[in-house]
């Protein structure tokens, strides 16, 4: 078995703020994001596209990017709009959401683009 | 024409044995396993058991006659044989909802289960499932928050929730005990828990341990960037202890409480819960004493019954079993209780031990909380089995990792986020969990150790409640 680690956070650490689901996992690839996309697709919930900057993070409400993308299925038309997003605020962290208007709530929420560490 | 009075004993089955009766939609239905005593017809007993649940008394009393007894009897109206179990039947039993005080879990058990349990026509007695009609449902409070309201709060979407209960779970300095938690909620878990036994023992007092667990709490947050929560254990020996102690709580920006809904009994639980809608808190509902009720397959009351008792009263979380860990739970009859926790409306399914269609309407869900005995291994079955809507508890399995519980916690973080990553992304989780945490193990030591300690801990005793299947 390894050897004991320290466990690295600390409140002057900024690598130490999460933002929620998959905050814990390496940065998505393309790859990840597309899967992802795909499944809020095939649950036929709402995709949409938020973001703020990393010391605002902890407010319920980000930025919206434009509306939700009611009723697109397009998994291009989507990751286009996160990648617009980010090139414009390329510091900021850029999630990914998709509204379940059943459960009024959203079946998926995850941040794709990690903004910079502040 | 009216009635005539004719003292002495009847048979029960001449008033309450009615099989060409149509249940109403506003009738509470039962269903309950009969072990008669030998030489009681079912006929006899089913009724017997409708009418001291309801109306009846032993011998007619001249009083019957004041009232429309008629209309307020229970009503034993169908019999069917129990799989598996040749001296068991089961007695299904409408009652007129106006049998019921409205909004009162404790009438409704008073009666059903008060005392028909001690009968002496029957030897044992089971109270299997309820169906509440969609009219009562409407007079209860139900969930304070529910389960869309709680993830809004908590800020957790598209995964189950992490909990970790803090051990040992007596014994601690509320100092200590404060350490433990902020370790847990700074490695990534979502919620510490008080063990059901901690309420406020000479070793630590409930004000000292709430004030040093909601800095561990703030500590957490700040350090990590997320909503963190922490079970503050409110049962109490008095009710006017408790709500004192969920005011204190509530004074110090606790997000969450949490309560013995058996042990406290379903006034203090219903109160409370009312409570918490009043006050904007999250209600955590333990079940301390359930086995006692519900682990006997011939007598007791059901969990799935018990289930609905407690999606009445109000909470907004409740202990289901794990189905994988080490306590007591058949995997489809846990599956039952768990859609009787979260849907609106859950259809009738024996395979589930379900025997009736249960419509809650607009009642807001309780999440499930798997607790017991389970680490990162059981991951991949447990986000299979209980999806997203759920929380996951893991004691043991976070802070007994080598390198304590910050890398216990980090460990169940990463390994759950690999197995809802992997499941949005088509795969199966019970066929390759193996290969997905290995592979998220890759970007986490704290989840390779993980895997390394807990590798070979399996728990494979036989359940001792089955459901009730053909033997034949």
């Amino acid at each position: 078995m390894a050897d004991m680690q320290d466990y690295k956070s600390s409140l002057s650490d900024v690598t130490s703020r999460k933002f929620e689901t998959f905050s814990y996992l390496p940065e998505m690839d393309d790859e990840r994001k597309r899967k992802q996309v795909e499944y809020i697709v095939s649950k036929g919930w709402n995709p949409a596209i938020e973001h703020t900057e990393p010391e605002n993070a902890t407010s319920s409400y980000w930025y919206m990017w434009k509306l939700p993308m009611f009723g697109e299925t397009d998994v291009d038309v989507i990751l286009g709009e996160a990648e617009a997003c980010h090139k414009a605020h390329p510091n900021n962290h850029v999630r990914l959401v998709g509204y379940d208007n059943y459960a009024q709530s959203k079946g998926a929420e995850m941040v794709i683009y990690r903004g910079k560490p502040v | 024409m009216a009635k005539t009075y004719n003292a002495g004993v009847k048979d029960y089955r001449e008033t309450y044995w009615m099989p060409d009766y149509t249940p109403l939609d506003t009738d509470f239905l039962a269903c309950f396993k009969v072990i008669p005593q030998e030489g009681v017809p079912r006929e006899e007993a089913a009724a017997a058991v409708a009418a001291e649940s309801s109306t009846g008394t032993w011998t007619t009393v001249w009083t019957d006659l004041l009232t429309d007894l008629d209309y307020y009897k229970g009503r034993a109206y169908a019999i069917e044989d129990v799989p598996g179990n040749d001296e068991a039947f089961y007695a299904f039993i409408a009652y007129p909802i106006d049998l019921f005080e409205e909004g009162s879990v404790v009438n409704i058990l008073t009666s059903l289960v008060g005392n028909v349990f001690g009968f002496k026509a029957v030897r044992a007695l089971r109270l299997e499932d309820v169906r509440v009609p969609i009219a009562y449902v409407k007079t209860c409070g139900g969930p304070p928050n529910g389960i869309q309201v709680e993830r809004d709060k908590m800020n957790k979407y598209g995964r189950p929730m992490l909990g970790c209960t803090i051990k040992p779970k007596l014994g601690l300095s509320a100092k200590n005990y404060g350490r433990a938690v902020y370790e847990v909620l700074r490695g990534g878990l979502d919620f510490a828990k008080d063990d059901e036994n901690v309420n406020s023992q000479p070793f630590m007092r409930w004000r000292d341990r709430y004030d040093y667990v909601m800095e561990a709490i703030q500590k957490a947050e700040a350090e990590t960037g997320e909503k963190k929560g922490s079970y503050l254990n409110v049962t109490a020996p008095t009710p006017e202890e408790m709500y004192k102690r969920a005011e204190y709580a509530k004074e110090l920006g606790a997000p969450i409480i949490m309560h013995d809904y058996l042990t406290a009994g379903f006034t203090a639980n219903t109160g409370l819960a009312n409570w918490c809608r009043d006050n904007g808190m999250l209600l955590h509902i333990h079940r301390a004493m359930h086995a006692v009720i519900d682990r006997n397959p011939n007598h007791g009351i059901h969990f799935r019954v018990l289930t609905k008792m407690l999606r009445l009263s109000g909470g907004d979380h409740l202990h289901s079993g794990t189905v994988v860990g080490k306590l007591e739970g058949d995997r489809e009859a846990t599956l039952g209780w768990i859609d009787i926790m979260r849907d609106s409306f859950i259809k009738e399914d024996r395979s589930r031990g379900i025997m009736f269609d249960q419509d809650w309407g607009s009642m807001p869900g309780v999440f499930p909380v798997a607790s017991g005995g389970i680490h990162v291994w059981h991951m991949p079955a447990l986000v299979s089995i209980f999806g997203d809507d759920s929380v996951l508890q893991f004691g043991g399995g976070t802070l007994g990792h080598p390198w304590g519980n910050a890398a216990g916690a980090a460990a169940n973080r990463v390994a759950l986020e690999a197995c809802v990553e992997a499941r949005n992304h088509g795969r199966e989780l019970e066929k390759e969990g193996k290969d997905i945490l290995t592979n998220a193990a890759k970007s986490s030591p704290e989840l390779a150790t993980a895997m390394e300690t807990w590798k070979e801990i399996k728990f494979e005793f036989d359940t001792v409640d089955k459901l009730d299947v053909q033997h034949r």
